[in-house]
């Protein structure tokens, strides 16, 4: 087991909002995280990635293991394509960004600078910074936004290469990516029970 | 974490405003002063080391709110927060980055600014001396002050509020060695004051500037 | 039985709610006897003539300007360290009872120094301290205003209260550096030979307490407050969830 989800809580603005959240994910699987909006899906991964710290239960993993792609893409407007990925690779301690441009077909793209592409070309980039973290576990919030129907290709074809690598993938999304290998796991039942946080509960 | 350094100084030079903007300010700032309160050259040559030192410490305020904001808007944060660096590392290059281009220009720039205002001559060294020992403080006080109004919409007065109460004892052990060069008096014990809260705060802030950093990014 | 049971918020109101009016009373009658027997029941000063009754206020408030912001950092570890929601909104609700006796000092001071010094303001290391105690005093109060999510607002405000301390107390030595002024030496010290005499010393003693007692009174009666109006934020929210 790569990453190791038990009884997970986390809340929102002050409200309970899951609970309950039991999965595993092993080395090249997918995981595919369903589910109404508000529900909790981003929450829940920020927790997993360790950015929020949950209400209850635990997450397992092993550090650094894991690249956290949001819903924005970290770009910097006034850096060409290549200078974002090069950041990017070398924060990670990599330096080799051929691989990712060539997934996402960004290589006639990559002395333009990052503010002058379309919000899919943004996208494609913000999804190539995964494959420069050399990390095995993404976590993925809404991936597919504003890209085409090649780019999701693209995006799916990138995913099962990673996952083949002996990587891992938990992400987001209402889009069918044609991953047969992927699981589903539908957060509706683990819908929080409507209560105040446990740190609220002592004033009432 | 050179990779984030050189990262934040070639943004600082595209984007404009990073290395202009502060200068222009000090300018604008020292050239002001005449207007308030009169040309007579030994009034002027008088205040000039407490003038200069306050235009530095305003042109550093200024750009505070871009040390994080940026990052914080686009996302950057979030996922350096995930990245292999440790967050105390991040606020400390991104005050260093702040402190190259904010605050070593102005260093720079204090001489040409204190002929304006008639600066006696032994003082020049003197005011480079301290603003080049106490600069570094103003980024690094100023990056706490950043992290703890990052989320915020409008986070810059607040910040102005929270940042200039802590920038007393900088501002007054580095206009003190100004002002006592510029008497020819020594400076000895106020510069090590100065250089003494520099590596304080260098050493000791940026611990509370990633503790608060994480609790905003929750 | 531990200290700590009266972090629970329901808990310290019934027992705040049982022990307020004594405070309440004790605190007026204090204040009462000691003003009007520093006021109407000490001999003038030989030099200061009765502008010297004015200390009565002055000092007390002076103190609990200190002991506020002491109070605040005190009860911003026990946030960071225990995470009980009473210490950090009692933090909160000390802060502007301080500020406000920072004003009472620096006003008082005014009217002392104008007969004594001939000037409303001078920049004197103790004045320019307590002014600047003031800003942080602001900054704080602004912050916790500015901040939606109490717990953030809880976290972010004790971390700046005690980097706040170390940059307060920096300052007082930077502005002793930068003017050695013109202010009295201390008006209470452990040393008996150079305290005020018995005469002002009593009276002022008991007022003291009385500010002290006020300042207790004053910072469970908002912290009560802080905790119903988290306690009302709560049941909104949970209505709205349900």
């Amino acid at each position: 087991m790569v990453l190791t989800v038990r009884d997970l809580a986390v809340t929102r603005g002050g409200l309970a909002i899951l609970e309950g959240v039991s999965f595993d994910l092993s080395a090249g699987e997918a995981l595919v995280l369903r589910g109404p909006n508000g529900i909790g899906k981003t929450t829940l991964l920020r927790s997993v990635a360790g950015l929020q710290p949950p209400e209850g239960g635990t997450v397992t993993r092993a550090e650094d293991q894991i690249a956290y792609a949001a819903h924005s893409n970290g770009l910097k407007a006034m850096l060409s394509v290549t200078e974002n990925l090069k950041f990017w690779a070398s924060v990670f301690g990599l330096s080799d960004i051929e691989p990712a441009l060539e997934a996402f077909d960004l290589k006639e793209l990559r002395n333009r600078m990052a503010g002058t592409l379309s919000a899919g070309q943004k996208r494609r980039l913000g999804l190539a910074r995964l494959m420069v973290t050399g990390r095995p576990i993404w976590v993925l919030d809404e991936p597919t936004v504003s890209l085409d129907v090649a780019s999701v290709a693209l995006f799916a074809e990138a995913v099962r290469r990673h996952l083949q690598g002996g990587g891992s993938a938990l992400m987001a999304t209402h889009i069918d990516l044609g991953l047969d290998e992927a699981r589903v796991l539908d957060l509706t039942p683990f819908k929080a029970a409507p209560r105040t946080r446990q740190m609220d509960e002592a004033f009432l | 974490m050179k990779a984030l350094l050189i990262r934040d100084l070639m943004l600082a030079i595209r984007a404009g405003g990073g290395f202009g903007l502060g200068l222009a300010f000090f300018l604008i700032v020292t050239v002001l002063v005449p207007f308030g309160v009169g040309p007579q050259t030994e009034l002027l040559s008088r205040i000039a080391p407490g003038i200069l030192w306050i235009g530095a410490l305003l042109a550093c305020l200024l750009s505070l709110d871009r040390i994080l904001a940026l990052d914080w808007e686009d996302g950057s944060l979030d996922l350096l927060a995930t990245a292999p660096l440790p967050m105390e590392g991040i606020v400390s290059i991104k005050a260093l980055a702040h402190w190259i281009t904010t605050g070593l220009p102005l260093v720079l720039a204090a001489p040409v600014l204190g002929v304006l205002l008639s600066l006696p001559v032994p003082a020049y060294q003197w005011v480079v001396i301290s603003l080049a020992v106490g600069t570094p403080a103003l980024s690094v006080i100023g990056t706490f002050g950043a992290a703890l109004t990052v989320g915020l919409k409008r986070g810059g007065l607040l910040m102005s509020l929270l940042v200039l109460p802590l920038y007393v004892p900088t501002l007054i052990f580095g206009a003190e060695v100004a002002r006592r060069g510029a008497e020819g008096l020594t400076v000895q014990t106020p510069l090590l004051l100065l250089a003494g809260i520099s590596f304080g705060v260098i050493a000791l802030l940026p611990f509370a500037s990633a503790a608060v950093l994480r609790i905003n990014l929750r | 039985m531990s200290l700590w049971e009266y972090a629970n918020p329901v808990k310290f109101i019934r027992t705040t709610d049982k022990v307020l009016p004594w405070i309440w009373a004790l605190t007026g009658i204090c204040l009462l006897t000691g003003l009007v027997w520093g006021f109407f029941f000490t001999p003038d000063d030989f030099r200061q003539g009765s502008t010297v009754k004015i200390i009565y206020i002055h000092v007390p408030s002076a103190l609990m300007a200190i002991n506020a912001w002491l109070m605040m950092l005190v009860a911003s570890l026990v946030w960071i360290v225990r995470r009980h929601h009473v210490s950090a909104l009692a933090a909160r609700a000390a802060a502007p009872v301080g500020a406000v006796m920072t004003m009472i000092a620096l006003a008082t001071g005014a009217f002392w120094g104008q007969p004594m010094w001939g000037t409303w303001w001078a920049w004197d290391p103790r004045l320019t301290s307590f002014l600047i105690l003031f800003l942080f005093y602001l900054g704080y109060m602004a912050l916790w205003e500015a901040i939606e999510n109490d717990d953030t607002a809880a976290d972010l405000t004790s971390i700046l209260c005690l980097v706040g301390s170390v940059f307060a107390i920096l300052s007082r030595y930077a502005v002793n550096f930068w003017n050695q002024g013109l202010h009295q030496g201390a008006t209470l010290s452990l040393d008996k030979e150079e305290n005020i005499s018995d005469v002002f010393w009593f009276p002022l003693l008991v007022c003291i307490a009385g500010f002290v007692l006020l300042f207790i009174a004053l910072v469970f009666l908002r912290t009560q407050t802080e905790i119903r109006a988290r306690r009302t934020r709560a049941l909104l929210a949970r209505e709205g969830q349900a």
